[in-house]
C-alpha cells in the first residue's frame, strides 16, 4: 500500500509541475517564443501574493485573486511593451531577453524580500486529508492543487477549441502572417497568450507557496521541471503537459521512496531523458507547422 | 472617369539591399479584373503584398479610395476590404475546413458572404467541413483559400498565383468562379505565370520584368509577340 500511496503522491504533484508547465507550453504553441523567466515569474506570483497578504492584510483567497489578475496585466504589459520586439529575426533573442528577465526578477527579489525562504499559510486545509482506506489517505490541499491542474487545463483547452479568440491563437500558431490576412492582430494575440500565461503560472506559484517554502532563486527549478512536463507531453499539447508533469511527479515520489532523499530529483530527469530519447516527439505529438 | 478603388503611386519596395519595385504606379477601376503576369522573380508577388500590407514601401503611396494607406497594417487592411489570397494557399493546416473559413470572417466586415455562399461557389468543399485543413488535396486547399478571403467581405480581392500547381480541371473551376465573382461587384488583381488562362478573363494587363511594368495595356490591344518580349526582357 505503500507504493500505491507513494503512486498517487507523484500524481498529485504532477498536477502542480503542469500548472507551472501549461503557460510555458501555451507561449511557445502560440508565438513558438520559450520563455527562460517563466519559473521567476510564478516564483514573483507567489512574492506578490505574499505582498499583499502582508501590506493589505488581505485573506489568502483574495490576495490570490488579485495576484493573478495582476500577473495577467504584466504579461500583456511586458510581451506587447518588450518580447514582441524580440520576436522574429532570430531565435535566440527572446532567448537572450527572457534569461535576463529572468536574473532581473531573481535579484529584484531578494533586493526586497530578502533571499530568506516564505511561505503562504492557507490554514487548516494544508493539513487535513481524506482516508481512502486505513494505509491510505490523500491531503486535501495536494487533491485540490491536481484539481486546479485538471480545471485550468481543461478551460484552456475549451478556450482554444471553442471561443473565437481561441481560433485566432491556433490559427496566429499555424501561420502568423496568413492570420494576419484575416484581420487578426498578432501583437495583441501574443500579448494576450502571455497574460493567460502568467496568470496561469500565478495560480502554480501560489499553490506552491502553500505547499511549500519558497525563495527568489527557486524559478530557475520550476522552469527545468516545467521543460520536463512540456516535452515530455508533446509540445504544444496542454492535456500532454498535464501527462508529462504527472510522469515527472510520480518517478520523483518512486524515486524517493526507493533509493532515498535527494534521489527523487535524479529519478525524474533520468525517466525525462528516457522519454526523450525514445519518444522525442512526446506523448501527444502535434504536427507543428514550419 | 470612373470610380477607382486602388491606385499605386511611385511604389518602391526593398528587401533589405534589394530593391523588389521600382516606381510602379496604376489605378485600377472598381469592377474590373486587372491582372499582373510575368516571370518569376519580377515583383508581382511583392506588389500584392504591398497592396494587402505585409511589406511596407519606401517611398510612393498606396491609395484606396482615393485615401492613403500606407500607415495600415495588413490586419486592418482587412476591415476595410482588401483581402489578399497569399501565394502557396496558406491554409490554416491545422483548422478544420469551417474553422478556416469562420476566420476568414474574424474582421467582422458586413456583406453577402457566409459558409453557405462560399459552398455554393465552391461546392467541393460542403462534404469537407469537418475535416482538418492540411488534409485537403491542392485544388480543395485553393478554393478554401479564396473562400476563406471572400468570407471577409472584400470589395477588392487579390489573387496570388491561384493556378499554380492545380490540375486543368482545377484551374477552369476557379477561373469560372473569378468570373462570377467580378460579376457580383468585385474588383480582382490577379497575378499569374499562366499567361493564357489570365488574358480570357482580365480586362487589363500588366506585364512585371524585373520590377517594373514592361508593357500594359487590354489584352486585346496587346500582341503575343508583345507580350512574350515583356515576359522575357527581349
Amino acid at each position: 500500500m505503500t507504493w500505491a500511496n507513494v503512486a498517487i503522491q507523484g500524481i498529485l504533484l504532477g498536477g502542480l509541475y503542469a500548472l507551472f508547465a501549461t503557460g510555458l507550453a501555451l507561449v511557445f504553441g502560440v508565438m513558438r517564443m520559450v520563455n527562460l523567466a517563466h519559473g521567476d515569474l510564478g516564483i514573483l506570483a507567489a512574492f506578490v501574493a505574499l505582498f499583499i497578504v502582508q501590506s493589505f492584510g488581505l485573506p489568502l483567497l483574495w490576495a490570490s485573486v488579485v495576484t493573478i489578475i495582476v500577473m495577467f496585466l504584466v504579461g500583456y504589459v511586458l510581451q506587447r511593451g518588450l518580447l514582441n520586439h524580440t520576436l522574429g529575426a532570430d531565435d535566440t533573442r527572446p532567448i537572450v531577453v527572457t534569461f535576463g528577465l529572468s536574473i532581473i526578477i531573481q535579484n529584484g527579489l531578494i533586493m526586497w524580500f530578502s533571499a530568506d525562504s516564505q511561505g503562504l499559510d492557507a490554514g487548516t486545509i494544508e493539513n487535513i486529508s481524506v482516508k481512502v482506506s486505513d494505509q491510505l489517505s490523500i491531503g486535501w490541499f495536494p487533491l485540490i492543487v491536481f484539481l486546479a491542474a485538471v480545471a485550468v487545463i481543461g478551460a484552456l483547452e475549451f478556450f482554444l477549441a471553442r471561443f473565437k479568440l481561441g481560433r485566432a491563437f491556433r490559427a496566429t500558431s499555424d501561420d502568423r502572417e496568413a492570420a494576419e490576412l484575416m484581420g487578426i492582430n498578432n501583437k495583441h494575440i501574443y500579448a494576450l497568450a502571455m497574460a493567460i500565461a502568467l496568470a496561469i503560472v500565478a495560480v502554480a506559484g501560489v499553490l506552491l507557496a502553500i505547499r511549500t517554502t519558497f525563495d527568489p532563486t527557486q524559478g530557475s527549478f520550476r522552469l527545468i521541471y516545467a521543460f520536463e512536463a512540456v516535452i515530455m507531453g508533446g509540445m504544444g499539447s496542454m492535456w500532454g503537459t498535464l501527462l508529462g508533469g504527472i510522469v515527472l511527479g510520480v518517478s520523483q515520489t518512486i524515486g524517493t521512496q526507493a533509493f532515498g532523499a535527494g534521489w527523487g530529483l535524479v529519478v525524474g530527469h533520468l525517466v525525462f531523458l528516457t522519454v526523450l530519447a525514445v519518444r522525442p516527439s512526446g506523448f501527444f505529438a502535434k504536427t507543428v507547422t514550419a | 472617369m470612373s470610380n477607382v478603388v486602388l491606385e499605386l503611386k511611385d511604389v518602391d519596395v526593398f528587401y533589405g539591399d534589394f530593391q523588389a519595385l521600382f516606381k510602379v504606379s496604376f489605378k485600377v477601376e472598381e469592377g474590373m479584373t486587372f491582372a499582373f503576369i510575368g516571370a518569376n522573380g519580377g515583383g508581382k508577388s511583392t506588389l500584392l503584398r504591398t497592396i494587402a500590407g505585409l511589406q511596407r514601401p519606401s517611398s510612393g503611396h498606396v491609395l484606396f479610395h482615393g485615401e492613403p494607406v500606407d500607415q495600415f497594417p495588413a490586419h486592418k487592411r482587412v476591415g476595410m476590404g482588401i483581402a489578399l489570397v497569399p501565394e502557396g494557399r496558406r491554409v490554416f493546416p491545422s483548422l478544420t475546413v469551417r474553422e478556416n473559413l469562420v476566420i476568414g470572417a474574424y474582421g467582422g466586415r458586413k456583406g453577402d458572404w457566409n459558409i453557405e455562399s462560399v459552398t455554393e461557389l465552391f461546392p467541393l468543399l460542403k462534404p469537407l467541413m469537418k475535416r482538418q485543413a492540411s488534409s485537403l488535396s491542392g485544388g480543395e486547399q485553393q478554393a478554401l483559400a479564396i473562400g476563406r478571403a471572400l468570407m471577409s467581405n472584400p470589395e477588392l480581392l487579390l489573387l496570388d498565383e491561384v493556378s499554380l500547381g492545380l490540375a486543368p480541371v482545377v484551374i477552369k473551376r476557379i477561373y469560372e468562379a473569378m468570373v462570377l465573382l467580378v460579376g457580383s461587384g468585385h474588383t480582382i488583381l490577379v497575378v499569374e505565370q499562366d499567361v493564357q488562362h489570365v488574358l480570357t478573363v482580365a480586362d487589363y494587363v500588366a506585364c512585371f520584368l524585373e520590377g517594373k511594368v514592361a508593357l500594359e495595356g487590354k489584352p486585346a490591344d496587346l500582341t503575343s509577340e508583345a507580350i512574350t518580349a515583356a515576359y522575357f526582357g527581349m
